[in-house]
């Protein structure tokens, strides 16, 4: 098992035809059994996409519209490419067309245009990851997004990070102490966003193969402290997985925006140490070197 | 993006909000246009800075006894005289840090007749993900004392993005604020115009500290701050235009030209980084191993060799920077670019501190050859808490 994605997903790209996601998409394709089934830009339906995959050529169909590309593939996922202004309009057209799952990778959406999506969000069934995100990948079966698929081996962790790069250290130091992933989730670095840690490890908790969980954060919001909370409640109910956390920015300046949108200290909230705190009150085993992530997992295990 | 109180007031005078009149000055010379445009018989004159607690903070080069950054005065010469030691002096106040912030720009305002002050800001909620409003009947102070001290008295009421400011939220609004009379009559109106300020204009946060209630029973905004969305700036080109560049670092300005995310911070081990998580884990692993970093430098995931180029460039153009940290996990960021760009930016700048590269991920054994080949004087870490220890061994060696 793994979470929210696996070989039988259908992927559209919303977006396709551009150069980033075309780059993204030739390299899912070449990622085991990834299904990337169509694309879709409003002025090039009809048209078909082709891209180089592992020396080869691959085609595949643009619609004009999400609701289209989803009834003639059968899709239920959709991976969002497209330049931040649109990005919203992009989320909010997958919404509509009832896709399961929505990824955006887009990074600089303007803030209420996601309290915009969000509002639709709530009123649908669909789930979001991002955006600003790197995207969602289990290993040996399917990447959506733009993590490098080289470092991965299937195993059974579980990860979940507010960064991207934070992310590949985590997949890199489980996959060489042995453990490997389950699915690793960059839920992405916006102050508003879709999937919060805590809807990802409710789903790890739920999934029989994760035996353990990676969760890095950053400074800014409360989403660490709300997982810490959700955490401590879960294991009230007899729910609990070894986990190791991280939070970055502990020496990060008050009121400063560092690169994250989301990743600010402001009004004395959001700094790492109380983020760190409430972890460790959850029981989590806080890794104080980004990389040691991997090496404190294997000791709490160990115990 | 931070403007000026007299830009956010121009903005939201221009939304319909009431606002006191005021004229802002660049030089000594404009306080007589600026008198003639405001009958008196106070005035209000206010230092134009991107920090708060000005009316508390000290001018350094004035005496202790002097006045704040804020200055009430009631007549035209003491305007003038206010005027005159304010402008170009250095404004120290507890959001300034230490070396203060020169005064470039002055805010004369016509006085108004206060009868009680209140707190009103428009923020995005991140834990509700909605517009809210946070209220408070506390106003002109610090509202982080007033959070801490009586949370009680502090109101959070989001909107819901489809309603807006609808009848339901404009009476919890007025009930919060506990307002009567006039100013319960004025209130929904006032709530509904800097509501469509916010979300027209692409604000990230507009704080009205106080928001006043006048002798006359009107409704007032005192004082404003606001933060525009920096992803929205886009779509905002005349709030574009009032970018004080003066307000900010000259390292960060040449940083934002190449569209690189840094911030100058007081250490002195310059950093280079893929990503905002790692750029953060790494000035956090340096602190760890006893020395404090000098900037976050994010050169995101695209970035070219000329990218890389600029940002190695800004790193040693800091004379705080007694040695380098390359930090580099690749996932769409080549190591070969980005090693190609920094053996390009030695060639062309020189290296005079010790350098420490770390590589991991896409293309890392082609990044690791660029390098091998080249001729800079470069120490490889194996990971990051190698590459950490040795920058800092190297650092303190030289010492």
């Amino acid at each position: 098992m793994s979470i929210l994605i696996d070989k039988n997903t259908k992927v559209i790209v919303q977006g396709l035809t551009g150069k980033t996601a075309t780059f993204h998409s030739e390299q899912a394709l070449e990622y085991h059994a990834s299904q990337m089934v169509a694309g879709v830009h409003p002025k090039k339906g009809g048209t078909n996409w082709v891209g180089a995959v592992n020396g080869g050529e691959v085609e595949l169909p643009i619609f004009a519209s999400v609701a289209e590309a989803k009834q003639s593939t059968g899709a239920n996922a959709s991976v969002i490419y497209v330049p931040p202004s649109g990005a919203g309009d992009a989320i909010i057209e997958a919404i509509d067309a009832e896709v399961p799952l929505i990824i955006c990778i887009t990074e600089g959406v303007p803030v209420l245009d996601m309290v915009r999506v969000k509002a639709r969000l709530e009123k649908s069934d669909s789930r979001l990851v991002g955006p600003n995100c790197p995207g969602v990948l289990t290993p040996n079966e399917c990447k959506i997004g733009i993590m490098p698929g080289s470092i991965f081996k299937r195993g059974s962790v579980g990860i979940v990070s507010r960064s991207g790069t934070l992310t590949y250290e985590a997949v890199f130091q489980t996959t060489n102490v042995g453990l490997g992933q389950t699915t690793a989730v960059g839920i992405g670095g916006d102050p508003v966003k879709g999937m919060e840690f805590i809807d990802v490890l409710e789903l790890y908790l739920g999934d029989p193969e994760t035996e353990s969980m990676i969760m890095i954060g950053e400074i800014g919001g409360s989403a660490e402290e709300d997982a810490a909370q959700f955490l401590i409640d879960e294991a009230r109910r007899g729910r609990n997985k070894p986990t190791v956390g991280f939070v970055a920015g502990r020496t990060a300046p008050p009121g400063r925006t560092m690169g994250h949108a989301g990743a600010v200290i402001s009004g004395g909230k959001g700094g790492a140490d109380d983020k760190i705190e409430a972890l460790k009150a959850a029981g989590i085993a806080v890794s104080s070197s980004p990389a040691k992530l991997g090496e404190t997992l294997v000791a709490l295990l160990g115990k | 993006m931070n403007l000026h109180e007299y830009q956010a007031k121009q903005v939201l005078r221009g939304f319909g909000a009431p606002v006191s009149e005021g004229v802002a000055l660049l030089t000594n010379a404009d306080v007589d246009t600026a008198l003639a445009a405001l009958p008196g018989p106070v005035w209000v004159v206010k230092s134009q800075i991107h920090a708060g607690g000005r009316g508390k903070g000290r001018f350094k080069e004035l005496g202790d006894d002097a006045k704040g950054g804020v200055r009430v005065s009631f007549s035209a010469s003491q305007v003038r005289a206010n005027v005159a030691e304010m402008l170009g002096n250095t404004l120290v106040t507890k959001q300034t840090g230490p070396a203060g912030k020169q005064v470039n720009r002055l805010y004369l305002e016509q006085g108004a007749d206060i009868e009680s002050e209140l707190y009103l800001s428009i923020l995005v909620n991140r834990e509700s993900g909605k517009v809210s409003f946070v209220a408070s009947t506390e106003g002109g102070m610090d509202i982080e004392g007033v959070a801490a001290d009586t949370p009680e008295k502090i109101h959070t009421i989001d909107v819901e993005f489809d309603a807006g400011v609808d009848e339901v939220t404009a009476k919890r609004l007025v009930s919060a604020f506990e307002l009567k009379g006039t100013a319960a009559a004025e209130g929904p109106g006032l709530f509904r115009t800097l509501y469509k300020a916010f979300v027209e204009s692409d604000m990230s946060l507009l704080e009205v500290n106080p928001l006043v209630i006048l002798k006359s029973g009107s409704l007032c905004v005192l004082d404003a701050k606001v933060s525009i969305d920096g992803n929205s700036l886009y779509r905002q080109p005349d709030l574009f235009a009032l970018r004080d560049i003066s307000e900010e670092d000259e390292k960060e300005i040449e940083a934002s030209k190449h569209d690189l995310a840094y911030v100058a911070l007081d250490g002195d081990i310059g950093c280079m980084v893929n990503g905002a998580g790692l750029a953060m884990a790494t000035m956090d692993i340096i602190k760890l191993y006893g020395a404090e970093p000098a900037n976050f430098l994010d050169v995101g995931g695209g970035a070219t060799t000329e990218k890389v180029k600029a940002a190695f460039k800004i790193i040693t153009a800091d004379p705080n920077v007694k040695g380098i940290l390359v930090n580099i996990f690749g996932g769409i960021m080549r190591c070969d670019v980005i090693a190609e760009g920094v053996v390009q930016a030695v060639k062309e700048v020189g290296l005079e501190v010790p350098l420490v590269v770390r590589l991991e991920g896409t293309k890392v054994e082609e990044g690791k050859k660029i390098i091998d080949d080249s001729d800079v004087n470069v120490v490889s870490a194996a990971d990051l808490d190698d590459a950490a220890q040795k920058i800092v061994k190297a650092v303190e060696e030289l010492r």
